[in-house]
């Protein structure tokens, strides 16, 4: 099946556009992507169902059009995601023609590989790693494509573009290859696999400028709409099964939106009443608390990312 | 977009390269509210009665623990003028490889130096490394001004012995930057300060906007990645090849040859995305067809127009030594040149330029800078470094240990 296409001319196919005026972000994001399909026999597109991974996948799909994409997606399914995401990737799986692979967080629960968090602050986001490292090792990938950026967290910057982890799953950070130039050595060993990480050096606001510019879609929880909400630490939780709330803990409705989107019992949500792209981005630009501010997984010490990525995490 | 300008800090431990950047960032506005909390509270943990910057961009657990940079940190921030990428970089010999990590993908250096101890052997180890990578633009910063009472002589003191270094190593496209600083006290870094009322140029922020990038390429290539082959109904014969324009812009009717093949043909049409194009601008990433059907794969370069190169099985080059285990001359290696990858074997030919401080043998051993002679199994692109940054370039595999073990300059 050829894949449809995703440009804004729909109906003329290979127009005569006269001169390609590069976006080198969107460049260098294709290339780190074609290498990883040059380089390794068995890639995975690591697919969250945020902004980040669904600007990876037209990223990819861009990078090789018009062949089909020459990975398969793997979503780590919590089980406790927000709705609206879920039926959005079903949607672009539809779409674009892809393979969609989910393991789910369940299954280890049941087969009593991983254990339910209790409590206030339960989450399955530390969860997902034995899962991701299960499904990796069952479909046997090589490299898994992530949308991870260097400006969203301090133990992230520190990362290389291709990341090599070993069988266990580890980064070992205090010893990473070396990496020059443009020149990517994915050479590992049997067992190991590769995290690539093609948005590596966007930020935040070049992935809202650039969902703006190719006119890509997002689900809608990005946007501002109503929301049943309740606050707990200064941060604004949502009202869900998935999500335990004390009963003295008051309820609200209010305007929100999401800036960044894991699952619901980590993710909390920002006033705004920016209901379209321009004024999302205009609030970023404004905005005096980072994206992932807004992330409860992160707040449970100062070394939490490197400590998660260090076991395997995304 | 902004034009995006990308720095490396350099210089010796200690010398305040990771405070500058915090510093950067904090006059910039660019540290959010909850990030420069998080240094407050650190700060105040420690017990300092200042705010410790390099928290910001020290973001390894053991790099707090040990109040030192292990490996680069790539940071982001932008000012009205232009936007900025800075790797951080550690000044410990032992990770100068994760030093060449964030060197190799800048356009500037900003070499820091400590006023109280001038110039140090990894000042001198991080401005040959600069001046193999060839980079044209150098903001040397004597740092901890406030330690030497802002000395105007102490400043032109250190000047001095950095200008005998560039004398060393010279290159003529090379622009060289002085300026006095305090990264903790804050001192010329978005402001002149007062402390320095002798020195008349630009503080560092200034000095950092106003440089024009201007990398200078010879030749015109495509360096394929993928072979596109869709195989389906609609583009059942399609056969096009991923690659991104480097050294100058490509248009549909320029002839190419491949190499190593040395097969000819010309450009057909240029695609992204399903869009075709008359002409891509340098730094494109596109599939090409091309107008016959010869023998390309990944890994081949296509040299546009009747740009010169040479082919060639043995080749001299400059070669930073980054992997544990030595160079062994009887071993076999494998070669990167962009997506190309050949077997070959190395000999040390030359004098060393910079030696690890405990190495006595004559082998390139971790952190070695010296001159190698290589063959290699196939032909390859022999164009030197100087001619052609990205054709002259490569780096060495070591296929027992699957590491990047060196990174070379063809001479
Ligand atoms: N007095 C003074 N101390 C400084 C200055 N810049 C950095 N320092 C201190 O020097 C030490 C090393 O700084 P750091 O930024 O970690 O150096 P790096 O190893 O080059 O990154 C820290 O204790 C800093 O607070 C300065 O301008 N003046
Ligand atoms: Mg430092």
């Amino acid at each position: 099946m050829t894949p449809q296409k995703l440009s804004k001319i729909e109906n003329v196919e290979f127009t005569i556009n006269n001169i390609l005026e590069p976006n080198l972000l969107e460049s260098e994001a294709i290339y780190i992507i074609r290498e990883v399909v040059g380089q390794f026999e068995k890639p995975v597109l690591l697919f969250s169902g945020g902004k980040d991974s669904i600007t990876l996948v037209h990223l990819a799909h861009k990078a090789f059009y018009p062949a089909p994409i020459p990975f398969p997606l793997l979503h780590i399914d919590t089980g406790h995601n927000f709705p609206e995401t879920i039926a959005f990737r079903d949607e672009l799986v539809e779409k674009l023609g892809l393979k969609l692979i989910v393991a789910h967080v369940q299954d280890d629960i049941d087969a009593g590989i991983s254990k339910e968090e209790s409590g206030r602050y339960a989450s399955r986001n530390l969860l997902q790693t034995a899962t991701l490292l299960n499904a990796i090792e069952k479909h046997g990938f090589d490299a898994c494509i992530g949308g991870a950026r260097r400006d969203e967290e301090k133990a992230r910057a520190k990362e290389r573009v291709f990341s090599v982890r070993n069988e266990f799953g580890e980064w070992d950070e205090k010893n990473q290859r070396p990496e020059v130039f443009e020149l990517l050595n994915g050479t590992i060993d049997h067992g190991q696999n590769v995290r690539a990480f093609p948005l590596s050096n966007w930020t935040e606001l070049d992935v809202w400028n650039y969902i703006r510019s190719e006119h890509i879609e997002i689900p809608s929880i990005y946007f501002a709409h109503q929301r049943e909400v309740f606050i707990r630490d200064s941060m604004i939780w949502s009202v869900s099964p998935h999500v335990y709330k004390d009963e003295d803990e008051v309820t609200q409705k209010s305007w929100v939106r999401f800036r960044t989107v894991g699952d619901m019992s980590c993710t909390a949500a920002v006033f705004s009443h920016a209901t379209e792209i321009d004024a999302v981005i205009e609030e970023i630009t404004d905005s005096k608390i980072s994206e992932r501010g807004a992330r409860i997984d992160d707040k449970r010490s100062e070394g939490a990312m490197e400590k998660r990525k260090q076991q395997g995490y995304f | 977009m902004k034009n995006v300008l990308k720095i490396a800090t350099a210089g010796s431990v200690d010398d305040g390269k990771s405070t500058l950047i915090g510093r950067l960032l904090y006059e910039t506005k660019s540290l959010e509210e909850d990030k420069l909390k998080a240094i407050e509270t650190s700060s105040r943990n420690k017990g300092y009665d200042y705010l410790d910057f390099s928290l910001a961009t020290d973001g390894l657990i053991a790099e707090r623990e040990q109040g030192i940079t292990i490996d680069v940190a790539h940071i982001y921030f932008s000012t009205n003028l232009r936007s900025y990428i800075i790797a951080d970089t550690p000044g410990h010999e032992e990770y100068t490889r994760n030093m060449i990590t964030g060197a190799s993908n800048s356009d500037v250096a900003i070499i820091l130096v400590d006023a109280r101890k001038g110039k140090l052997p990894q000042t001198e180890r991080h401005f040959l490394i600069n001046h193999l990578l060839l980079t044209n633009h150098i903001v040397v910063a004597v740092n901890k001004m406030d330690l030497v009472d802002y000395s105007e002589e102490v400043f032109l003191e250190i000047k001095k012995t950095i200008e005998e270094l560039a004398i060393e190593y010279p290159d003529a496209n090379r622009t060289i930057h002085f300026v006095p600083i305090s990264a903790l006290k804050g001192d010329n870094i978005i402001e002149p300060s007062l402390n320095t009322s002798w020195y008349n140029e630009k503080p560092v922020l200034n000095i950092l906007e106003s440089i024009e990038v201007n990398n200078s390429f010879n030749t015109v290539s495509l360096n394929i990645q993928n072979v596109i082959r869709p195989k389906t109904e609609q583009y059942h014969d399609f056969r096009g090849y991923a690659a991104t324009v480097r050294g100058g812009d490509l248009a549909v009717g320029d002839s190419i040859e491949v190499v190593a093949s040395g097969q000819k043909s010309k450009i057909k049409s240029i695609y992204l995305a399903g869009d075709s194009f008359k002409k891509a601008k340098e730094g494109s990433a596109v599939i090409v067809e091309l107008e016959n059907d010869i023998n390309v794969t990944r890994g081949d370069f296509l040299i546009v127009g009747n740009d010169k190169y040479v082919k060639q099985k043995s080749i001299e080059a400059q070669l930073c030594w980054m992997d544990h285990t030595a160079l062994s001359e009887r071993s076999t290696y494998l070669l990167q040149q962009g997506t190309s990858r050949v077997r070959c074997k190395l000999k040390v030919s030359g004098e060393k330029l910079m030696k690890h401080h405990l190495n006595e043998t004559d082998a390139l051993a971790i952190n070695d800078i010296g001159t190698v002679s290589i063959k290699t199994s196939k032909e390859i692109i022999g164009t030197s470094y100087a001619t052609d940054k990205n054709l002259g370039r490569f780096i060495i595999i070591d296929e027992k240990t699957n590491n990047t073990a060196g990174v070379g300059f063809i001479l």
